[in-house]
């Protein structure tokens, strides 16, 4: 079971509480499939991801952002057990989209990055350590179901 | 993965800007590793304050900065310009080079905190691939 002190707890909930999730995720998405066009791979039904402006204005990229940032507020909802939160999530991504783990992490380093760019100095390091270690646990818990 | 064109001029762009804050931004991004990352905390263990605030950690910080800003000024010769620098790494520093990429990343968090508006998709990747340039020009010596 994961440890989180209080104050990572407060420095993600009140990150999470200024954020917009479908803009955040719809950025965080489209740079990940721009920075690692490889990604692109697991996205052949999304039509026009050419270059960075198709992407940025896909809306099919918009609402898979959506989709994930509302799966990560699961996350933070249940930071207690985020393993058995995302079990489900886990045997989809292995069995069914056969994601490489590669990519969970890859996404988390991305988003942290969005994260940097929507809140400036606001992002402080603590808050950035924080949202690092969720990061870690969100891949390892999506990882987990893998064979 | 070789840079092309447009990620020199990305590049370089994005760093006209980022060269005139060298010790700030170099302080952030080690500050913000070994805050982020402890195991990386074992090669300053000389170190009294790892904080961001630290004058140790802005004194070595605006020292990584300026080596990238010398990467970036002979950038179709990144071997050649982080050679001494590499022999360095490789013999004196030993620092696992798996470290380079923990680095490379908190840069591109700096990089995105201090230019959101230049910091663009285009740019995050050219700045990416930079970063993976200079971190295998480093570790060239190694063995």
């Amino acid at each position: 079971m994961v440890h989180w002190t209080d104050e990572e707890r407060q420095a993600i909930s009140s990150t999470w509480a200024e954020i917009n999730v479908e803009e955040v995720g719809h950025q965080a998405l489209a740079r990940v499939l721009v920075v690692y066009p490889w990604t692109q791979r697991y996205f052949s039904t999304f039509g026009n991801l050419s270059n960075a402006t198709a992407i940025a204005g896909n809306p099919k990229v918009r609402a898979h952002g959506k989709r994930v940032l509302d799966a990560l507020g699961d996350a933070i909802t249940h930071l207690d057990n985020v393993s058995a939160t995302y079990a489900k999530l886990s045997q989809l991504h292995s069995e069914k989209l056969h994601v490489d783990p590669e990519n969970f992490r890859l996404l988390g380093e991305t988003l942290i990055i969005s994260l940097a760019a929507q809140f400036g100095a606001a992002f402080t390091p603590d808050i950035q350590a924080a949202w690092q270690k969720l990061m870690a646990v969100v891949t390892a818990a999506l990882s987990k179901q893998y064979y | 993965m070789p840079l092309t064109d447009a990620d020199k001029k990305h590049v370089k762009s994005i760093w006209s800007k980022a060269s005139g804050k060298a010790e700030e931004l170099g302080a952030q991004a080690l500050g913000r590793m070994l805050d982020a990352f402890p195991n990386t905390k074992t090669y300053f263990s000389h170190y009294s304050d790892l904080s961001v605030e630290s004058g140790q950690v802005h004194v070595h910080g605006k020292k990584i900065f300026d080596a990238l800003t010398d990467a970036v000024n002979h950038i179709d010769d990144i071997t050649g310009a982080m050679s001494a620098l590499s022999t360095k790494h490789a013999h004196t520093l030993r620092v696992d080079p798996a470290n380079f990429k923990v680095l490379s990343h908190t840069i591109l968090v700096v990089l995105a905190l201090y230019f959101p508006a230049d910091f663009t998709p285009e740019v995050h990747l050219a700045c990416d691939k930079f970063l993976a340039e200079v971190s295998y020009a480093l570790a060239e010596k190694y063995r």
